[in-house]
């Protein structure tokens, strides 16, 4: 690997519980990235402040408290918003699964669920890094179809 | 000319442009400029062709850059919070730059020091803080070169003053203190007895020593051992001050006396020592034969003083 890939993950809204995110934090550090954890009970607005300021190229959102539907497009348009149209935005937590086409259409590249195996994450981290027009402002429908 | 020749001319506008719009105050072109720095596709020449070189000019009333250093649990990051939040509030525009170590194993990094800094979520002082964390990657040897381009840049960007934060162990973390204009060491309350002070390291290079959580015991008697210890020896003693990040005890008047704090003079030969081994070992990272030279060496066809004597330009192959 040439340059390590820097990836934000981060925590909106009102949620206590980042197990799941310091998982993945871990996950990704292992695998030779560079990761920038927020730190719980994030506003859209500081999230997409520190992506645009670590000049990061993936953005991990990780929310249990059942607030998705609301924080994470939040998230999307004011990426855009700010001219970061590359990002590559994924999410885990609790997202059921008649909420994720929503979400895909937010332009949310993958939606990993509990049970996940940490290397099907890093394998869409490798994929995804390969593809040029998956980022949160591109039009292209793909994403990836996680097995939880 | 050539299609790599054409699409060398486009990187280079690309640089141009994007140096141009991070000067101007974009944040995210400031963001894109100093990964270019880091990923060795933008160098500071560029960025000096294009800037006003004359903000860099400086004299020992005034610093661009600070190192904040210290053990880890001190409360580095909590005082830095503090400071940057009360520097902004003076109008000042502040660029931290937290420095944490790669694995040396997968050369990944967690870099948690922003969970701390609540002073970006200001509004009103915001605009005037950056907050870019910093992994020192694998060829740590030239991570405070790149960090002292990286201050340079942000100086040219209009950012009046560079905070560099990193963990006081190790020699990649002293030298990154060492390049910058003044260094700060941070400590907690009495870690174990008088004698800690007086062994030698870091703090021998320090313009100031804060001794941090002074709300709790002991924080007091250190500072007292501090003082002491800085007047046993020879020069000024730097100034020595106790702060609570925590309850704000302390922390206008640090960070006044901070804004204004004077080059000691204090291990002036040593800081250079540490600069001038930071560039020599750049020096021998960027050269162009570094890589045919490790084959020679493996291949045992040269010897190392033969080695350096080459990549020093002392002698040709």
């Amino acid at each position: 690997m040439s340059q390590p890939l820097r990836i934000v993950v981060a925590k909106p809204g009102l949620d206590g519980h980042d197990r799941g995110a310091k998982v993945v934090a871990r996950t990704l550090r292992d695998a030779g990235h560079e990761v920038i954890y927020t730190g719980l009970r994030r506003t859209a607005q500081q999230i997409v402040e520190t992506v645009r300021d670590e000049d990061a190229r993936f953005l991990g959102l990780s929310s249990l408290s059942g607030a998705h539907n609301h924080l994470f497009p939040r998230v999307c348009e004011l990426l855009v918003a700010e001219g970061l149209n590359d990002v590559i935005v994924f999410a885990g937590g609790i997202i059921p699964h008649d909420d994720r086409s929503g979400l895909f259409s937010c332009k949310i590249r993958a939606i990993f669920g509990p049970g996940t195996p940490t290397a099907e994450i890093l394998e869409f981290i490798d994929t995804s890094s390969n593809m040029a027009d998956i980022g949160v402002g591109d039009s292209n429908d793909w994403f990836w179809e996680s097995s939880a | 000319m050539t299609g790599f020749g054409n699409l060398l001319l486009e990187v280079f506008f690309l640089n141009e442009q994007l140096i141009i719009d991070a000067i101007n105050g974009n944040r995210r072109s400031v963001a894109r400029t100093l990964s270019g720095l880091e990923n060795g596709h933008i160098t500071l020449g560029q960025i000096r062709q294009i800037a006003d070189i004359s903000m860099l000019a400086k004299d020992n009333d005034k610093w661009h850059s600070i190192a904040i250093t210290g053990a880890p649990g001190v409360g580095k990051s909590c005082l830095i919070d503090k400071l940057l939040a009360n520097w902004a509030g003076t109008g000042l525009k502040v660029a931290l730059l937290a420095i944490d170590p790669s694995s040396p194993r997968t050369g990944g990094a967690l870099l948690g020091d922003r969970v701390r800094i609540t002073a970006i979520d200001l509004v009103d002082v915001k605009d005037k803080i950056y907050v870019r964390s910093i992994a020192t990657r694998k060829s740590s040897g030239s991570v405070p070169l790149i960090v002292s381009d990286m201050i340079e840049f942000l100086i040219l960007a209009g950012w009046d003053k560079v905070i560099i934060e990193t963990v006081g162990s190790g020699q990649a973390e002293v030298r990154c203190a060492a390049i910058a204009d003044r260094i700060v060491v941070v400590e907690g309350p009495a870690r174990g007895d008088g004698v800690q002070a007086e062994k030698a390291g870091l703090l021998e290079l320090a313009d100031a020593v804060i001794v941090n959580k002074s709300d709790l015991d002991g924080a007091e008697r250190h500072a007292e051992e501090l003082i002491e210890s800085f007047h046993l020896g020879l020069g000024d003693a730097p100034p020595v001050l106790l702060t609570s990040a925590i309850n704000g005890d302390g922390i206008a008047a640090a960070s006044s006396t901070l804004l204004g704090i004077k080059d000691s003079g204090r291990s002036n030969r040593a800081r250079w020592r540490e600069r001038l081994l930071a560039q020599h070992e750049r020096r021998i990272l960027e050269s162009a034969k570094l890589e045919e030279i490790l084959v020679l060496l493996a291949a045992g066809s040269i010897s190392i003083i033969e080695a350096l004597d080459i990549l020093g330009g002392n002698k040709n192959e």
